[in-house]
């Protein structure tokens, strides 16, 4: 990858942009899911059942979209952006990605804790990665919570910024992200 | 977010970015916004934001107080009966056992779990007193429960949670809450209100029929002669793909024998079962009943027609006794949502719920100091 590649798009690339609009519906599915969940004694069972394998998902389609990400040229940050703007972009982005990959592991971790089956579908269940300890599961459960409330709270700020930049600004920023292609001007 | 003033420096001062002053779409600048246009913008992201959060505060019941979720149900049992460090917020006494499951085959054309194939699984259990008071004085018309475990040979579990009722009081959940509600005792004559008991009898009819089925039934002497039943149904799952609805019932082979209920002690239940434990293993015939189409499958208070199928799918021994501070049964949330493949919920509205309080019930618990237990280990040696 080359620093010119780097310089001819104004656009995130084709599969950067298809898992960003892919994670960004499944991210917020699971927070309204969880948050939901939670205060539900009808919908309790199949909120559950749906939040674990959606949640490993979202673990695995991180991982992909990191590798993925380290191996694209991303276009520059919009001339309108001083340095702080484009510190805070970075570092929120930062920050997403921090919450998108622990989170589900607080997920996973906190049942192995437990030592709750972790079921996704039918007999396809994950194996513990922490040790037996309701207290440790105590903790990852209150973490989870904790990392939802942030993770939303980053989302909200994130969704703030772009439609300032998209109503306001008026910088393109948010036809960096577009689904669909758009033309170098 | 920066201010707008830093936006217009940018602007104006960008030809010093690194790449920017060949690359950054700026050919075109937008006209610049009127005050008016500006604040209608400013306005809209400020109500599009509000309603993302509203939104998500509106699905965690924020703006539904009189919703009954499973932390207000908890609320409840705790108004009920004060919080006791470290143990369950019902059928807070309790012992633990370990046994084992043999299975005779008979239930595989039923379901495919494998806890229905023949063979041996190792079990972990749970004999409790109904009640969130974990001192409570053993008495033999108080709710007896059993929590099993099954652990299956390629890592699945079933859990299970039954009672010694052949039906449930409350068809609903709601009905469970408005029950410990109306029956919390005064402050003052430390009594439940009778007017208030006697409403929610008259209002829940089901109830009412429920209590004469429990009555007719004497409890037996003791936690080892005693039956123990699923109540919620079940969808059973065959390798063909064929469903079933059943309950299951935990039938004792130690012969029934009347509770007196005489001059007992604090513990008598429990002393019975460790010193019945300690003589011979015990055993129950697991069998299950077979639902017709048009039985009731959402409804624990009402029984299945006398004649349905039983099929007796397999022994359960349970050889040792052990205090909750020594076996990890005391940290299991016997959730009964917890099922192998080939068993799945009914559409009985008190397994989702009964899952949601447990979870709530078990987070609280678990992250709580253990306060001793009423049975202790030198109770169980003894
Ligand atoms: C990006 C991924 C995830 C997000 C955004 C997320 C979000 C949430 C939220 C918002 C809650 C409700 C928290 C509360 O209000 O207390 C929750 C609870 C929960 N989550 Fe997640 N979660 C994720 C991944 C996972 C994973 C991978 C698992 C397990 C494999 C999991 C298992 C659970 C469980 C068991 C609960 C609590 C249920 C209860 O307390 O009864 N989550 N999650
Ligand atoms: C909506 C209805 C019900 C509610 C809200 C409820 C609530 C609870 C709670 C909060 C616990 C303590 C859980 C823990 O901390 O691990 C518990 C335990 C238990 N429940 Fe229920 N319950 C309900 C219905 C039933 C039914 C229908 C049965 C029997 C078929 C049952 C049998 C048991 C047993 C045996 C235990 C003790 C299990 C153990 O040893 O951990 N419950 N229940």
């Amino acid at each position: 990858m080359s620093a010119r590649t780097t310089t001819d798009r104004q656009q995130f690339t084709g599969s950067m942009r298809f898992l960003h609009w892919l994670m960004a519906a499944m991210v917020l599915a699971m927070l309204g899911i969880g948050i939901a969940m939670v205060a539900s004694l009808g919908d309790y069972r199949r909120l559950v059942s749906i939040h674990r394998p959606l949640g490993i998902l979202i673990l695995i389609l991180v991982v992909i979209r990191f590798v993925n990400r380290r191996l694209s040229s991303l276009p520059p940050f919009p001339a309108t952006m001083s340095p702080q703007e484009r510190f805070a972009a970075r570092a929120s982005e930062a920050l997403l990605y921090t919450l998108l990959l622990v989170q589900p592991l607080v997920g996973w971790g906190m049942l192995s804790a437990a030592r709750y089956p972790i079921v996704l579908f039918g007999s396809l269940h994950l194996f513990p990665i922490l040790p037996h300890s309701v207290m440790l599961y105590a903790v990852l459960r209150r973490t989870h919570t904790f990392l939802a409330y942030l993770l939303f709270l980053a989302f909200v700020a994130h969704f703030g910024a772009i439609l300032f930049h998209a109503l306001i600004v008026r910088d393109g920023m948010l036809s960096r992200m577009a689904p669909w292609r758009v033309r170098a001007r | 977010m920066a201010p707008l003033g830093a936006n217009e420096d940018a602007k104006t001062t960008n030809g010093s970015g690194e790449l920017l002053s060949e690359t950054a779409p700026m050919e075109k600048h937008p006209a610049p916004l009127t005050a008016r246009n500006m604040f209608a913008r400013l306005a809209g992201i400020g109500v599009l934001l509000l309603g993302v959060v509203g939104a998500f505060l509106y699905l965690g019941g924020w703006f539904s107080p009189q919703k009954l979720t499973p932390a207000r149900f908890v609320d409840e049992f705790e108004r009920v009966s004060g919080i006791h460090s470290g143990f369950r917020r019902n059928h807070a006494k309790g012992v633990c056992v370990r046994g084992f499951f043999d299975s005779n085959g008979q239930g595989a054309r039923l379901s495919k779990a494998v806890a229905f194939q023949s063979g041996r699984v190792p079990v972990v259990g749970r004999f409790s007193l109904g009640g969130g008071d974990p001192h409570a004085t053993d008495d033999l018309s108080t709710v007896r429960g059993l929590g099993l475990q099954f652990s299956l040979p390629d890592g699945e579990q079933w859990r299970t949670a039954m009672i010694d009722l052949p039906v449930f009081p409350f068809k609903d959940p709601q009905a469970f809450y408005d029950n410990l509600v109306a029956s919390q005792r005064d402050p003052n004559t430390h009594q439940p209100d009778p007017a208030k008991g006697a409403a929610f009898l008259a209002s829940h009819p089901e109830t009412a029929r429920a209590l004469a089925i429990i009555k007719s039934h004497a409890p037996s002497s003791g936690f080892d002669n005693t039956a123990y039943y699923s109540l919620n149904a079940f969808r059973f799952v065959n390798a063909e793909g064929a469903s079933t609805y059943v309950r299951w019932t935990l039938a004792p082979v130690q012969p029934y024998e009347a509770g007196t209920g005489a001059s007992q002690d604090k513990n008598f239940l429990f002393d019975g079962l460790i010193a019945s434990i300690q003589q011979h293993p015990l055993q129950w015939h697991l069998i299950m009943t077979v639902a017709q189409p048009g039985d009731p499958t959402d409804n624990a208070t009402i029984q299945w027609p006398e004649g349905r199928e039983q099929v007796d799918v397999g022994t359960l021994t349970l050889d040792s006794v052990e205090s909750e501070e020594t076996n990890p049964a005391r940290d299991i949330n016997f959730d009964p949502l917890v099922l192998p493949a080939g068993m799945a919920p009914s559409n009985d509205p008190l397994l989702s719920a009964r899952s949601a309080v447990y979870s709530q019930s078990f987070t609280r618990r678990a992250g709580e100091t253990k306060e001793p237990s009423e049975i202790t280990p030198s109770e169980v040696r003894k």
